[in-house]
Parts: structure tokens; C-alpha cells; sequence
């Protein structure tokens, strides 16, 4: 049906905001948080975000009638109440799946999280969560190789994998970078870490971290009988410099390279997988910025939609929090979202914090990587909380043994698996942690010293940002 | 004096992978961890090798996978036969899971000389 051209200035809402209209399987859904300026109706704040990350402008344009508005623009279809919160609000919007890219979680992001978050209607606004329909997960590469691949080349069944990243962080040579890694892997760990910081800078340019970490590696597996790895960070300034660290990593037979993706950014993160999934190489992936846009309650993204983009642009690991160490994250929560990197399917569950059902179809799953104040006292909540399908990184706890790195490493060692084997004999590991660990440490002197060590250690502050209950 | 100020010397150790890092298990120990595989509905598989040849990803099949094998005891004198018949190869149990194409869990039982 043919329209006139009206010139003039619409409310959002006529346009955008349709209760009646039932979500299509291949929409892409959003749950939006608004907060919206004082005497601006919720349905007008919600459309304008519909409106803003879709089709819309802010005027009527005589264009928009070469095409069939209809069939593209997204649409505001549910407002809920946020519960303990009377000024915010959810949005639910569903936008038309021609509308992005396929294959592209930098497209979806542009429009999505793009001019919306300026609009001056607007106070706050939050994305809470994306429901990707399978459509368009079916275009999109997703992990270079998952947890299933990456367990059989790295020979490890059964239990999370153990890992730490190097300390001091900044400011060893080459060489003696090196010898950290080898104590750490001849001690028991399976992978060694580069710190997201360590690039190419003046005191160990990454040529020379390469060629010694390669060495160290070569080293403690032959030593041990074990398969080892580091992940050797290629992140760099320009894509033409990450690839050839990474060819680099290839040419010295390493098993693992690693990329941070919120910082190097999603364009620079999906060609690096699609490189990866080419060349067999497995992906670890950090996340720098992440608290910047997903901290505050009120504003920016949700770490959940970040893991959710990070799975469908590639990596086999993705740091996630650890929920009791020194860093930010609640438990539900992170269940919720570790839930959305592992599994095949993945039901609505608000206790959760998961607003929609998503289906992840055959795409290979992404291990939840723990890392970040964490110590053999805390192993078997962890191992409770992430499962076998982890990878547990102790820095300090590794490095900061009495007898160093090795000692240390052992120590952790001992503690997965003494703890991997209390729970599948059906003992209850959180409950009962502080038996578990007492009687491993008698056969392990290491994990004796290690205990003594870290007795007093806590990180007990509150979360800041918590799922939305009724208070 | 405490303990901590006597740094100790960590020396390096060949492991086989899962549970490398603790003591051997008693026989009622094994039993758990098999009675575990089981019941997480994971078909036992029982392999071999020599130990010169512990890095390779294929092991030797002890007969074939025990596909939804569920008898405690039986898989249990498999094991045994299995080192009666290579007494100086590693043996281990693994925990098959059909769905995933992967091992549940998976650890040596008997280490060879």
C-alpha cells in the first residue's frame, strides 16, 4: 500500500512501539534497561530506542518512502518493570534479521550500541542481554576450534585446566620471561599466560618472548610427558603486525596465541579466529575495557551480550570473572553467562539474569576462564561454580609461593585434583573444602606451605552490579 | 623458626595427565572413580601402551570400548586382565561420552616400568 508524504516531526511511538506484534524466530531481540528523562512516557522512551537503533530519525524524511519501512524498522513490542528500581525499565525490541550484516557482530554492535546511547531522551540505557536467532548464528564462524577440539590437542580430560599468567607483569627481558613460564609448566600447570599489557614493548620486544617462551614449553613437556602451552598474547597496533605474530607462533609449532578482543575490537577479533580456525590454533581471549562498559547498573552493556558476541566472533577462552577473587562478579550471573559460552542451548532464566532462550545450534563452545585473585583456598568453590569445562588461572597464587613458581604451581595441581576426585567420588567439595585440602597437603608439602601461606587472604566486597531483584 | 623461611627444591616429575599430581589410588578409591563414569551415563574404555610411547594421542584398546557397560566389577577385572596381559604398559580408564565425542574423564591406573 502506497503512503503520503507527511513532512513534520512524528512521536517515536506511533511508528515504534507495537504491543501487539509477536516476535518472528529470525528477529534478532534486545532487552534494553532505560532510564528516562523526567515527564517522558516509558512507550515514547522505548520506541525512540527502537526507532534510534533501527530505521528511525528524528524527522520524518521523504526517502524513507522509496522503501517499505515495515519490513526493516525494529519495534518496540514489551515494556516490564524492572523489579527494586521505580524509574528504569525493560524494553524489548525486535529488530528484522536483514537489517545486519551477516557474519558480523560489528555491524549488530554499530547499530545496536551506536548513537542510541547518546540520545538526549535519554538519562540511562543498558543493553541487557541480545537474543541472536540461529539464522544468524548459522553465518557466523563462532570458535576457531571449541572445548571438545581443544581438549584432545591438549590431551586434557576430566578436569578444568590449570593455568597462570607470568608476574611480574611488566618488565622482564625475554629470557627470564622464559624461565617463568618453565617453572611454572615443569610444576604441574598446563598453560602459562602472557599478561593482556605485555605487547611488543622496549624492555622484551615479542620476537624474543616468543623464541623463549617456544623453548620453555618444548622444554616442560618433554620433561614432564604432559602437553603445555602458553598463550602467547599477539594483540598488536595494526592487523598486518597480528598476523605475523601469530604466523610467528605457528612457525615455532605452539600450540596457543591469544588476543584481547574489546580493545583490539571485534573486526581485528573475527579475523584472527577465522586465521586461527585456517591454521589450527587454538584462541584465548581477554577482555581490557570490559568494566568500563559493563559495570555500571544503569548504563552501557552487560558482560553477558559481550560473551555472547565474543562466542559468535571467535575464541576457544574467555576470561569471565572468578566470582570469588579479587575481581567484580555474582554468582548467578556468571552462571548465567558461562552458561551462554559452554552450552548448546540455553533456556530464559531471570534468576540468572538471561532474558531470552538462546539457541546456539552446532556452534562449538567457548571455556570460561577464571583468573584473577584466586588461590588454592578458593579451589573448590571454583571448581563448584565453572565446572569441569574452565580453566582456573592463579598469578599470585602460583608466583607468590615460598618456594616459587614451580612449588607453587604443584600446589594448585594437587588441589584441582584432589578436589576433581573428592567430587566425583560424591563428596561434597564446597562443604567439606576445608578436609579435602588438608588431607591432599599430606602428601604434597608444596600445597602444605601453599595453604599456610594464603590462610588469611579474602576479597570480600560487595558487587556493585547485582541482578535485579525486588529489595 | 617457621617452617616457610627453608626454601624446599621442587624437583620435576613425569605425570600422566589427570590425578598425575596425587598418591596412587587404593583399589576402593578406583572404584569410586569408575562408579562416577558410570553413573554419568559415560561408556568405560580401557587402554594400554608402553611407556616410551605415553605421548601419543592413541593408546592401545584394551578389547573395544565397554559401550553402556554398567557393571562396577566387571570393568574392574578388565582392568586387571588388561595389566596381567601388559604388565609393563600404562593402563587407563576413560569415561566415554558419546554425545559430546569426547572423554568425560580420563587417568591411569596401573603406571608401567
Amino acid at each position: 500500500m502506497s503512503k503520503k508524504y507527511d513532512a513534520g516531526v512524528k512521536e517515536y511511538r506511533d511508528t515504534y512501539w507495537t504491543p501487539e506484534y509477536v516476535p518472528l524466530d529470525t528477529d534478532l531481540l534486545a532487552c534494553f534497561k532505560c532510564t528516562g528523562q523526567e515527564g517522558v512516557p516509558r512507550e515514547e522512551v522505548a520506541a525512540a530506542v527502537a526507532a534510534e537503533s533501527s530505521t528511525g530519525t528524528w524527522s520524518t524524511v521523504w526517502s524513507e518512502l522509496l522503501t517499505d519501512l515495515e519490513f526493516y524498522k525494529g519495534r518496540c513490542y514489551r515494556i516490564e518493570d524492572v523489579p527494586g528500581d521505580p524509574e528504569a525499565f525493560y524494553a524489548f525490541i525486535a529488530y528484522p534479521l536483514d537489517l545486519f550484516e551477516e557474519g558480523s557482530i560489528t555491524n549488530v554492535l554499530t547499530s545496536l550500541v551506536g548513537n542510541v546511547f547518546g540520545f538526549k531522551a535519554l538519562r540511562h540505557l543498558r543493553l541487557e542481554d541480545i537474543r541472536f536467532p540461529i539464522a544468524f548464528i548459522k553465518t557466523c564462524g563462532g570458535p576457531p576450534n571449541g572445548i571438545v577440539v581443544e581438549r584432545d590437542r591438549l590431551n586434557k580430560y576430566g578436569r578444568p585446566l590449570l593455568g597462570c599468567t607470568i608476574k611480574p607483569k611488566l618488565g622482564l627481558s625475554g629470557k627470564n620471561y622464559g624461565r617463568v613460564v618453565y617453572e611454572c609448566l615443569r610444576g604441574g600447570l598446563d598453560l602459562t599466560k602472557d599478561d593482556e599489557n605485555i605487547n611488543s614493548q622496549p624492555f622484551q620486544r615479542w620476537r624474543e618472548r616468543f623464541e623463549f617462551v617456544a623453548e620453555a614449553v618444548k622444554l616442560a613437556q618433554q620433561e614432564t610427558g604432559e602437553v603445555k602451552g602458553h598463550y602467547l598474547n599477539c594483540t598488536a597496533n595494526t592487523p598486518e603486525e597480528l598476523y605475523e605474530r601469530a604466523e610467528f607462533a605457528k612457525e615455532l609449532d605452539m600450540p596457543i596465541i591469544m588476543h584481547d578482543y574489546i580493545t583490539g575490537g571485534f573486526t581485528a577479533n573475527t579475523g584472527l579466529a577465522n586465521w586461527c580456525r585456517k591454521n589450527g590454533m587454538l584462541l584465548h581471549i581477554h577482555r581490557a575495557m570490559h568494566a568500563v562498559i559493563d559495570r555500571h547498573p544503569k548504563h552501557g552493556i552487560h558482560f553477558r551480550v559481550l560473551a555472547k558476541c565474543l562466542r559468535l566472533s571467535g575464541g576457544d577462552q574467555l576470561h569471565t570473572g572468578t566470582v570469588v577473587g579479587k575481581l567484580e562478579g555474582d554468582r548467578q550471573t556468571t552462571l548465567g553467562y558461562i552458561d551462554n559460552l559452554r552450552e548448546s542451548f540455553v533456556p530464559e532464566d531471570r534468576s540468572r539474569g538471561n532474558f531470552f532462550d538462546q539457541d546456539w545450534g552446532s556452534m562449538p563452545g567457548v571455556f570460561a576462564v577464571a583468573s584473577g585473585g584466586i588461590h588454592v583456598w578458593h579451589m573448590p568453590a571454583l571448581l563448584a561454580i565453572f565446572g569441569d569445562d574452565s580453566c582456573l588461572q592463579f598469578g599470585g597464587g602460583t608466583h607468590g609461593h615460598p618456594w616459587g613458581s614451580a612449588a607453587g604451581a604443584a600446589a594448585n595441581r594437587v588441589a584441582l585434583e584432589a578436589c576433581v576426585k573428592a567430587r566425583n567420588a560424591g563428596r561434597e567439595i564446597e562443604k567439606e573444602s576445608r578436609d579435602i585440602l588438608m588431607e591432599a597437603a599430606k602428601h604434597s608439602p608444596e600445597l602444605a606451605i601453599a595453604l599456610e601461606t594464603w590462610k588469611e587472604i579474602k576479597f570480600e566486597f560487595d558487587t556493585v552490579d547485582k541482578l535485579d531483584v525486588q529489595g | 623458626m617457621p617452617f616457610q623461611s627453608t626454601v624446599g627444591d621442587y624437583q620435576t616429575v613425569a605425570t600422566l595427565e589427570t590425578f598425575g599430581f596425587l598418591p596412587p589410588m587404593t583399589q576402593e578409591e578406583i572404584y569410586d572413580q569408575i562408579a562416577y563414569i558410570i553413573a554419568q551415563g559415560w561408556s568405560p574404555v580401557i587402554e594400554h601402551v608402553h611407556p616410551s610411547g605415553s605421548m601419543q594421542t592413541y593408546w592401545s584398546y584394551w578389547k573395544l570400548p565397554f559401550f553402556g557397560e554398567k557393571d562396577l566389577n566387571l570393568v574392574v577385572s578388565e582392568l586387571e586382565a588388561c595389566h596381567r596381559a601388559y604388565p609393563d604398559h600404562h593402563v587407563r580408564i576413560i569415561g566415554y561420552d558419546a554425545y559430546t565425542q569426547s572423554q568425560g574423564t580420563a587417568f591411569a591406573v596401573f603406571q608401567g616400568r
